[in-house]
């Protein structure tokens, strides 16, 4: 998951979302270290007081945890990530069906064409 | 402790009754990585020099870390002047030894692993490397040093896009947490994503300061747009 941060928008929000999604994507595991904040800065070319806002954020979201001698943790609970990757699901889904309905498209016409569009994938 | 750089009142008249900067007022804390950004002919590079003690104010004082510009601030201010200032005969190793002569906090091997990073060779002497090359050296000395306060005027203004992220990644890496560092540029979409601060100027005066996330959460621009719409001519 690359850092493609854009400058209209909140950076830490953004930097909240990729760092999610590593973790949900398993690119940091349950259990494992995680860079440090001048690492990760470096890495998305961001301010380091920006990248350790995101990480307190995520300390406090339980989804990272500081480690007593240094550095932070993603979390071993491995029910916490599925229903984090859950909720992001669901944001996703909204936005489809919001855009859909913006389109003119009722509930059974998007189910129809989510089927559809799985057949020609499978084809 | 007190803050970092603090300015008042300060006032710059250059000859001609030209007015650069006009009871300017300003307070810059430690530990941030600041945009001094504003058009041109809006007072920034006046205002670094005084800082730095290279130009006298007709009213007003500026202190950094308590002092009044002098030896004292110049050994925690580490400043990269708009333009190349070296020797052109000399060699970038005579460059290295002849900073580490002069401050007590520049660090060579932080110099020396940057210039291998950008592929920069130490026997080069410095009339054989082009403009933006010569630019990098003249960062990567700035740089190299311990400093509390780093200056950098127009630091990326002559190099290749690539050197410039590369630079951008050093700033980030290289300063400690207690250090601040200015910058003044006008590529400001190029520099936005590791500032904590902006502080716009116009005719001599301080339009605004303000963190970037503010900007972004509240006017839901980037601060690249935020500048044009507020010098919009």
């Amino acid at each position: 998951m690359a850092w493609n941060l854009s400058s209209d928008r909140p950076i830490y929000a953004q930097i909240l979302e990729v760092i999610q999604l590593r973790i949900i994507t398993g690119q940091y595991k349950a259990g494992e270290k995680i860079p440090s904040v001048r690492e990760l800065a470096a890495e998305a070319g961001v301010n380091p007081n920006t990248m350790q806002k995101a990480l307190t954020e995520l300390e406090r979201s339980r989804l990272v945890m500081a480690q007593r001698t240094s550095g932070r943790i993603v979390t071993e609970d491995k029910e916490m990530i599925r229903e984090i990757r859950n909720q992001l699901a669901g944001s996703y889904l909204r936005e489809f069906v919001d855009r859909m309905k913006e389109l003119g498209f009722d509930k059974e016409e998007i189910v129809l064409l989510l089927k559809e569009q799985k057949g020609e994938k499978n084809e | 402790m007190s803050e970092l750089v603090e300015i008042r009142n300060l006032t710059k008249v250059y000859e001609k009754k030209k007015v650069a900067l006009d009871h300017l007022n300003l307070t810059i804390p430690r530990g941030k990585i600041i945009g001094l950004l504003g058009p041109n002919g809006s007072g920034k590079t006046t205002l670094i020099k005084l800082i730095n003690g290279l130009l006298v104010a007709n009213e007003g004082e500026v202190t950094v870390d308590g002092n009044k510009p002098g030896a004292e601030t110049k050994s925690i201010v580490s400043y990269l002047p708009e333009r190349t200032y070296f020797q052109n005969s000399m060699k970038v190793k005579e460059l290295i030894e002849f900073f580490s002569d002069f401050y007590q906090d520049f660090r060579k091997e932080r110099a020396r692993q940057m210039l291998a990073n950008l592929n920069i060779s130490e026997d080069a002497r410095l009339k054989t490397l082009s403009k933006g090359t010569k630019e990098k050296v003249q960062l990567i000395m700035v740089m190299s040093r311990d400093a509390q306060l780093y200056i950098l005027d127009e630091p990326i203004a002559g190099v290749d896009p690539a050197a410039r992220d590369y630079i951008l990644k050093t700033i980030i890496s290289n300063y400690n947490e207690n250090a601040t560092v200015i910058i003044s540029t006008h590529l400001i979409s190029d520099i936005e994503k590791i500032l904590d601060e902006v502080i716009f100027i116009r005719d001599g005066r301080v339009l605004l300061q303000e963190t970037v996330e503010e900007i972004r959460a509240n006017k839901g621009k980037s601060v690249d747009a935020y500048f044009r719409e507020v010098f919009a001519c």
